[in-house]
């Protein structure tokens, strides 16, 4: 199943897909000569958790800055939540929210004054509240009037989680959000995300290099190559297809060119 | 944060939190809020004893007292409220926060606006300091000018939030390696708006190209005032026509730049 291939069958909101969390439809993303994303479609459902991975330059970041609305689409559709990105982003960003590497949370100031201004940015109610649980959930509480610049990787990461958070958001977009985390402090982040989706029939797309954390997480897998999508259904199905047992054996086959067997099954 | 939102309402509770975000950064360091005093302090000084020398040996300067200071003081003005909209707008940059803004509710209009009103706040930390200095040193005060300082003020302000939008434009659609306009756009008219001196010094072409900046009204009204006691309404409005178009024209570059950012990517790798 490869999500390059269906986009004649892609069905329209029209039919009835509206009620999906992202619906991704021929998305290109040309930068001068480089296809960064090529032509990929996918739709996700509420209440999900697919894992987006793929190589460095397979297009990931790309492709989730398009559906964020950061980087505009050479052609195709973004819809999330029912809306088209970028031109109706107003009506969703409030609804959505993200952790990525390529951001930072202003160094100067405390956990407790960032999450405060982004609180307020996002209209959140009842603030010093929700604050409070945040930083009692993710283990903030030590260290929240703290400069962000003076905390350890893993204290910004959960920071940085605490503000993707902050509105509750019915989708979380997510890159790389356990990279800097030691191994207990990784699995309880996840433990924290399952819970979070599971409360608030959350949808979230997770672009990661950890597979074991993706194999925990996510009920479905897009894999990504050369900015299309190699493939793309639930991990254990995946891993079947490719006669593997762990999804980075299955990587290591795709990213190699070993894929070609499974490609073809998956059709 | 879209720009194909504007019909939508205007939060102030987003552009609070925006103020509050840079009023913490203020607070959090000291050499931020030093910078903001000590050169304004220095430009006083310096130019103060320059006019106190001159008065003292030209009869003509002696008559138009106040002409130097009084044209450094509302430089200052021009030059600062620049510098506040544009460092408040490196601020994001510096701290790669940006995208965090890009992706909340926040709008252009609303961002844009919170660093108007921070270039108010840093202006007033200060050149309020450098007018009292000016009092205090060189008996020139400024506030007697009366409800002509305010016509100045508000021209001068207008002119530099426009440029101030222009080159957050080109800093966001180019990354920090366009920060140096920043800090050098403002000289660049500097010698056409006639800071120091009359318009009619300049040749007849460059004449009609100092008429187009608005600035350059502001400081023919400040000698008008100050040596002919006569305030140049005219000047005044011919001065808010044209910033009223070049901030319409500022902030279409800043929507033109932003979408031109987003086609390239630039939001995802603001750096050099």
């Amino acid at each position: 199943m490869t999500g390059n291939d269906n986009a004649s069958s892609w069905p329209t909101v029209a039919e009835g897909i509206s009620s999906a969390a992202i619906e991704v439809d021929r998305l290109v993303k040309v930068y001068k000569q480089t296809r960064a994303v090529d032509g990929i479609s996918f739709s996700l459902p509420r209440g999900s958790i697919t894992g987006l991975l793929g190589g460095n330059g397979a297009g990931k970041t790309t492709t989730i800055a398009m559906i964020m609305g950061l980087v505009l689409p050479t052609s195709g559709r973004v819809r999330v939540l029912g809306h088209r990105m970028p031109e109706e982003s107003a009506e969703v960003l409030g609804r959505m929210n993200f952790e990525s590497p390529y951001v930072d949370m202003p160094m100067r100031l405390t956990v407790r004054q960032n999450l405060t201004i982004f609180g307020k940015l996002y209209a959140v109610r009842h603030l010093a509240d929700r604050i409070a649980k945040l930083a009692d959930d993710l283990d903030l509480t030590d260290f929240i009037d703290r400069a962000n610049g003076k905390l350890s990787a893993g204290q910004k990461t959960r920071v940085a989680l605490a503000k993707a958070l902050i509105n509750q958001p019915e989708l979380l977009l997510l890159d790389e959000p356990t990279a800097s985390l030691d191994p207990d402090t990784a699995d309880w982040v996840r433990s924290h995300l399952e819970r979070y989706r599971k409360d608030n029939n959350a949808t979230i797309l997770l672009a990661s290099h950890n597979m074991l954390e993706v194999e925990r997480l996510c009920d479905r897998v897009i894999i990504m190559k050369r900015g299309r999508i190699e493939d793309d259904d639930t991990p254990d199905a995946i891993m079947a297809r490719y006669n593997r047992t762990t999804l980075e054996e299955v990587f290591l086959d795709v990213a190699r060119g070993r894929s070609n067997g499974a490609k073809e099954g998956a059709r | 944060m879209t720009e194909l939102s504007l019909h939508r309402g205007i939060s102030l509770q987003r552009i609070g939190a925006m103020i509050l975000r840079y009023w913490y950064l203020l607070l959090s360091s000291w050499p931020r809020l030093l910078e903001l005093l000590y050169w304004p302090a220095l430009q006083i000084i310096t130019w103060g004893f320059l006019q106190l020398y001159i008065a003292q040996n030209a009869n003509f300067f002696a008559r138009a007292g106040g002409t130097l200071i009084g044209a450094v003081i509302l430089w200052d003005i021009l030059f600062r409220g620049q510098l506040g909209f544009s460092i408040s707008f490196l601020e994001e940059m510096w701290a790669r926060n940006l995208g965090n803004l890009m992706m909340s509710p926040l709008r252009p209009i609303e961002f844009l606006l919170s660093l108007m009103a921070m270039s108010l706040i840093r202006l007033a930390i200060g050149v309020i300091p450098m007018t009292l200095l000016a009092i205090a040193f060189f008996h020139f005060n400024v506030y007697s000018l009366g409800l002509p300082l305010i016509a100045f003020f508000c021209n001068l302000i207008f002119t530099s939030w426009s440029v101030g939008i222009f080159v957050s434009g080109l800093v966001l659609r180019n990354g920090l390696g366009a920060e140096s306009i920043v800090w050098t756009l403002m000289f660049g008219i500097m010698p056409l708006a006639c800071i120091y001196y009359p318009v009619s010094v300049l040749p007849g072409w460059l004449q009609t190209i100092a008429w187009s900046l608005p600035p350059t009204y502001v400081f023919e009204g400040m000698r008008a005032l100050l040596i002919e006691n006569s305030f140049r309404t005219d000047l005044m409005l011919d001065a808010l026509a044209i910033n009223a178009v070049l901030l319409v024209a500022s902030f279409g570059a800043f929507l033109a730049l932003l979408r031109s950012a987003r086609k390239h990517g630039s939001l995802l790798s603001s750096g050099e």
